[in-house]
């Protein structure tokens, strides 16, 4: 077993970091309270072929292994969780679509994706639907050479400036995918602002009220829509998010050790008391451990190994539970200071909060763990 | 290609250990089926038979049982050679 990361990977990550530090994290807070993404930002994101990240060269994408992808996700995520929020769910739908869309979608969306001409949402949740999936509301029939949707989208991410929507969709009791352009007549947006976390995330609410979408824009095998098209997009979702929930942990982390080696109480600096210094220890012996499982469900991506799919689920759930504890930590440490608007470490606690409520929340990442443990347990 | 049998009931068998499956049993209807199941049967097929399963591959009659995927594999298999 060889754990190092390769030169190129170091390189990678160097470039991201050197971006994400002197590009985002200094207005990162800015995007939060504005509960906006500048478009300048997301410009920059295209110019470096991260909206491209995994999306084959043959359609214009500029690739890169899973670990890499990883690890610009955990630097995004080191500056502001609102813009690596933006990577994730576009990288979801153009993963979904190069893994499933037909030659004719490829084609046509891949290329546009690729360099960011377009943006991609994920359309899941719904007003009384989120965790238990199966049962969204969203319905098409077909009618000719078309479907028809009808429906309610809720807390669909960077929705508010999404020009291609990854919708999902009952079809006669079964889930369908679908691919809805924002143009669509009978299609609207509205912008959803005052969420806790991830404020720039620009989301919206979607509605659909007799949208007609022809056939050649659905995704998939009706019926397949979660089995194969949510979950394949769910779990770059999930492996995205984790790597993100490293990046904020470790921020939160690099926060609290310039922190307690400038501030002093009772004569001498908060790093020499060890009440401090035992949050420090949990701070980097548990971002070490995330960052390890993430590793582990990239590696396992990047050979094809199945046991990838679980691997994510155990690699987000520790991340995103870490994070939070992590940024409760470092608030703790900056006293005062770290309650205040003007310092970033309470905007990555509301951020890591968010981060295990979506993808599959920390408590349905507890029955899907703990499930496949039992099943697997005589192996 | 009894292979392709084995190594797909070993597979199987590592998440349902404690089931037995014929080679024609509909595992759809066995209730032990989910999302994440299905995902990565498809991932375990593709890695260790060296096929793509495709968009238009993605029906249940080619996955149902350990014969109906067997099939499919050499199906794809016979296809690309
Ligand atoms: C910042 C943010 C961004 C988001 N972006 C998107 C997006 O881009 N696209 C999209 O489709 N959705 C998005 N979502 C929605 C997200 O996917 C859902 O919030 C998530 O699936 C949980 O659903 P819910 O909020 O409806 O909670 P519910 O499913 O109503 O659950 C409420 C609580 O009950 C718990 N719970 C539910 N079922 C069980 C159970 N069986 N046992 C024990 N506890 C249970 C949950 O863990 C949770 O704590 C986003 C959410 C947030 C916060």
């Amino acid at each position: 077993m060889h754990i190092e990361l390769t030169p190129q990977q170091k390189k990678a990550q160097a470039m991201c970091k050197e971006f994400a530090q002197t590009q985002v994290a200094p207005s990162a807070n800015q995007y939060d309270q504005e509960e906006h993404m500048p478009s300048a930002i997301i410009q920059q994101c295209k110019e470096l072929g991260y909206l491209g990240a995994l999306i084959s060269q043959r359609y214009g994408g500029h690739p890169l292994d899973m670990i890499t992808f990883g690890l610009i996700n955990e630097e995004i995520g080191r500056a502001c969780s609102s813009l690596r929020s933006l990577l994730t769910v576009h990288s979801m739908v153009s993963y979904a679509i190069q893994r499933w869309g037909s030659q004719q979608q490829k084609n046509y969306y891949l290329p546009r994706l690729a360099t960011g001409e377009i943006i991609g949402a994920f359309a899941l949740s719904e007003p009384a639907v989120g965790s238990d999936a199966k049962s969204i509301e969203t319905s098409a029939h077909s009618d000719g050479d078309s479907y028809i949707l009808n429906g309610q989208k809720k807390w669909t991410t960077f929705g508010q400036i999404a020009d291609l929507f990854l919708v999902f969709a009952q079809t006669d009791g079964r889930i369908s995918a679908f691919l809805v352009e924002r143009e669509t007549p009978s299609f609207s947006i509205t912008p959803l602002t005052g969420m806790l976390g991830t404020r720039a995330s620009m989301i919206a609410e979607l509605h659909l009220q007799d949208c007609r979408i022809p056939d050649k824009n659905r995704i998939g095998g009706i019926g397949f829509g979660l089995a194969s098209i949510a979950a394949s997009a769910l779990d770059i979702g999930r492996y995205s998010v984790a790597w993100g929930c490293v990046g904020i942990a470790q921020a939160c982390l690099d926060a609290s050790l310039d922190y307690t080696s400038q501030r002093q109480q009772f004569q001498t600096y908060l790093k020499d008391h060890q009440l401090i210094r035992e949050m420090i220890t949990n701070m980097i012996t548990n971002i070490q451990a995330a960052r390890l499982l993430c590793l582990q469900a990239g590696y396992s991506k990047d050979i094809g190994q199945p046991k990838t799919v679980m691997e994510t689920w155990i690699a987000k759930y520790f991340a995103s539970t870490n994070a939070t504890r992590v940024a409760l930590d470092a608030v703790q440490i900056h006293g005062a200071h770290g309650c205040h608007i003007n310092h970033p470490v309470q905007r990555y606690l509301r951020d890591a909060k968010c981060m295990e409520i979506i993808e599959g929340s920390t408590q349905i990442q507890q029955i899907t763990i703990s499930e496949y443990g039992y099943q697997t347990q005589s192996y | 290609m009894a292979d392709i049998h084995t190594k797909t009931r070993d597979f199987i068998n590592h998440f349902f250990p404690n089931v037995t499956i014929q080679d024609d049993q509909d595992i759809f209807t066995m209730g032990f089926i989910n999302s994440l199941f299905a995902m990565q049967l498809v991932m375990f097929v593709e890695s260790e038979f060296g096929i793509t399963v495709e968009n238009e591959d993605l029906d249940i009659n080619n996955f149902k049982s350990i014969n109906a995927i067997a099939s499919l594999v050499e199906r794809k298999a016979g296809n690309a050679a």
